[in-house]
């Protein structure tokens, strides 16, 4: 009997390109001659800076202070001078306000970190903890943890799902994770148990990932926690596609995980939350992969924040070949970027450096009625449809097509054989119409 | 037959009678001054006015809500007609062209990235500000050309817009669509532009854009009434209705144009001497 893996409807395969880092264990990439970490290493309000030029800071001290409910503390990434305190390229295009550290090579800790047994505290107090680490979602889309973990009242969890889907063709960050510290990952879980009174706790690894599976099932031997082995299938790791995929639960058009009694949190944010309450470490360092037939040699590795790209490719054997596209993320729903300059923020879960030869460009053609993206939408949209009224400015009949539910996975614009730019045209409804939501 | 006839004939005379009452009973009364007033508007339904349509803006006239003036497109002639129909003193202010501010295609401005998505300005600009390496400069992908009621845009095939001054009537459609933001209303009368939107130091302008202002200042030491220069950019200064021309020719990167001598190269506008083509400066 063939076994039928969980999954979600729609989807499609794009070629998985995992096999050049996938076996490689997770390095320490060497310090940079210059870290320069981001206010905004999350969505919400950017922190605001508490350190002076010149002034000497340790790993692990606050160099931002967080402003507001959703913001957290951003923290030097090793000890070192500040020696700057300027906008720098920020890897979402824009230039934003970063801190500039020359690194003195001692790595010396903050006196103040230590840890605390988790089983000892609150709820309240795991969240505090966790909101004062400064951790964020580690999946890329780095929402601050301790919102998630804060529902209100009348919305009760009772599924915790842990993602180690890890659907972006390329990126093996996740799965050596699960491969070499299921154990970490194990106690971030119970903390966000514990933090939830979560009844239900399930991890959710593609099945293209064996090992993993193994490790974490080995990991979670007695726990209560449940592993299960999904179908290997692109976006598996979308919010959404997961919960049904683990819950059969559909999240509602414009409603939230927590709607359907659901949350997600990937296993990066997980071992982050475990250094954090086990040794007081805060988020200062995360695992990406670096990859691509432009780089000399795939790696997964252990990063600093704020180290520069240019960094990390030196660290695999530099370039090969002249770059045509880097991406930081996947290639499905990363973002290009303009140079290498930029540095790693806490969302960065890989860079993917690809040359001429490895573009498919194609030009444009007319749509032809295949029907294909609309088999491949996850969110069941009609991708064409919507793409159409959004080049003819008609925003209010892109929105009538529930344009606001595209997650942007890319996969209509994959599939299609037109080359048609979907994804661009639903992605700029939604800006048109909540520009326009916001003006009313 | 004779039986079918009848009856079928019996129906529709029942009904027209029916419908004619309704029609007399029911009937909206309508303004005799707006139907003259439609009459006198030009038609195009662009809605410059702010009203959908030219049948909503007589309607909005004739009650006494909007301004003869609001019709752009119309022109002055437009504006007294309907002055003289709702027996108001006509206020016609000048007319205004649009005006886009930037000479930067792809001959003269580089470009930070190659963009391969939709025709569409606002689409282009969120990603990473758009491909073009000057932060103001045209990115010609033709938002401007497609919101124009008129046909008085077009795209260079050098990637610029253009904007007839013939066919614009000023109802800055354009200006609102723009996310750039480098098309600019002017006094019709003005025939003189500075066509830049940089506001970056010369020495930056330089390294993107071979046609931009370097805010080196010359064209106002020629012309002091003429032209100021403000955060980097040189632009003239309309408010002073004397000649703008002296400084045209010293430009030193050619940022300003005299429209009366013709429109930027590639443009298939008429003009006097189309042939005068920016020359680029080294
Ligand atoms: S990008 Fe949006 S429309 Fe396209 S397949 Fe993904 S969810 Fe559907
Ligand atoms: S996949 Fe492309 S060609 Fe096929 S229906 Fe969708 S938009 Fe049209």
């Amino acid at each position: 009997m063939i076994k039928q893996y969980k999954t979600f409807r729609g989807g499609l395969h794009p070629p998985d390109c995992k096999a050049g880092s996938a076996h490689k264990a997770i390095e320490d990439c060497p310090l940079p001659e210059e870290l320069s970490i981001h206010l905004s290493q999350h969505i919400g309000v950017p922190a605001e800076v508490c350190v002076a030029v010149g002034e000497r800071v340790l790993k692990g001290q606050a160099i931002g202070r967080a402003r507001g409910m959703v913001s957290v503390p951003v923290h030097a990434s090793t000890s070192g001078e500040v020696v700057a305190v300027e906008p720098r390229p920020h890897p979402s295009g824009k230039t934003l306000e970063a801190v500039v550290i020359r690194p003195d090579g001692i790595d010396e800790r903050h006196g103040a970190l230590s840890g605390a047994d988790y089983r000892s505290l609150s709820p309240e107090q795991l969240r505090e903890r966790i909101r004062g680490a400064g951790i964020v979602g580690l999946g890329g889309a780095t929402f601050p943890t301790h919102v998630k973990l804060s529902p209100p009242p009348e919305k009760s969890i009772d599924t915790l799902i842990i993602n180690g889907a890890e659907c972006e063709p390329y990126l093996t960050g996740d799965h050596r994770l699960m491969v070499e510290a299921a154990a970490g990952i194990v106690l971030g879980i119970n903390i966000f148990r514990r933090a939830l009174g979560a009844r239900r706790v399930c991890v959710g690894i593609e099945n293209n990932k064996p090992d993993a599976v193994l490790a974490m099932r080995q990991a979670c031997r007695e726990t209560g926690i449940e592993v299960v082995a999904l179908a290997t299938k692109y976006p598996q790791g979308a919010e959404k596609q997961l919960i049904y995929a683990m819950t059969g639960r559909e999240v509602p058009s414009g409603g939230l995980p927590m709607d359907v009694g659901a949350l997600v949190q990937n296993v990066g944010t997980a071992e982050a939350a475990a250094a954090a309450l086990s040794s007081g470490r805060p988020l200062i360092e995360r695992v990406l992969t670096v990859t691509g037939p432009g780089v000399a040699e795939a790696k997964n590795l252990r990063v600093r924040i704020g180290t520069p790209l240019s960094h990390l490719i030196a660290c695999c054997g530099g370039l090969k070949g002249v770059p045509a596209k880097i991406i930081v993320g996947g290639p499905m729903m990363g973002t290009a970027q303009l140079g290498l300059d930029v540095p790693a923020v806490c969302g960065t879960s890989g860079v993917l450096v690809l040359r001429e030869e490895d573009l498919a460009v194609r030009p444009e053609g007319p749509c032809i009625r295949c029907g294909r993206c609309l088999q491949v939408c996850p969110a069941r949209l009609a991708p064409t449809t919507i793409a159409a009224y959004a080049r003819l400015d008609r925003m209010s009949e892109a929105r009538a097509f529930n344009a606001m539910d595209c997650i942007e996975c890319g996969s209509c614009a994959y599939i299609c054989p037109s080359a048609i730019p979907l994804v661009q045209s639903i992605r700029h409804a939604k800006a048109s119409i909540s520009a326009k939501r916001k003006k009313h | 037959m004779l039986e079918a006839i009848l009856s079928l004939g019996g129906i529709g005379l029942t009904a027209a009678i029916i419908l004619g009452l309704a029609a007399k009973k029911f009937a909206v009364e309508v303004d005799p001054r707006e139907l003259a007033l439609l009459e006198a508007l030009p038609g195009a339904n662009c809605g410059a006015c702010g009203y959908p349509g030219c049948s909503g803006f007589a309607q909005a006239l004739a009650e006494g809500r909007a301004d003869p003036g609001d019709c752009t497109p119309g022109g002055k002639e437009t504006v007294e007609q309907v002055a003289r129909i709702l027996g108001v003193a006509a206020v016609s202010s000048d007319p205004q062209v649009a005006v886009v501010l930037c000479q930067g295609d792809r001959q003269h401005a580089a470009d930070k990235y190659r963009y391969l998505g939709i025709d569409d300005c606002n689409a282009a600009q969120k990603l990473i500000g758009g491909p073009k390496h000057c932060p103001g400069g045209c990115l010609g992908l033709g938002s401007c050309l497609r919101v124009c009621p008129f046909g008085a845009i077009e795209i260079t095939p050098q990637g610029l817009a253009v904007i007839s001054r013939e066919f614009c009537t000023g109802c800055t459609k354009c200006v609102a669509v723009c996310p750039r933001e480098l098309i600019r209303m002017t006094p019709a009368a003005a025939e003189v532009h500075v066509l830049c939107n940089s506001h970056d130091k010369g020495a930056v302008v330089r390294k993107y854009c071979s046609i931009g202002c370097i805010a080196c200042h010359i064209c106002h030491k020629a012309a002091p009434q003429a032209y100021i220069v403000e955060d980097f950019l040189a632009r003239v200064v309309y408010e002073h209705h004397g000649d703008a021309a002296p400084g045209v020719e010293k430009c030193p990167t050619k940022c300003i144009r005299d429209f009366a001598k013709g429109y930027p190269a590639g443009s298939s506008f008429l003009g006097p001497a189309s042939s005068s083509k920016p020359d680029i400066a080294a």
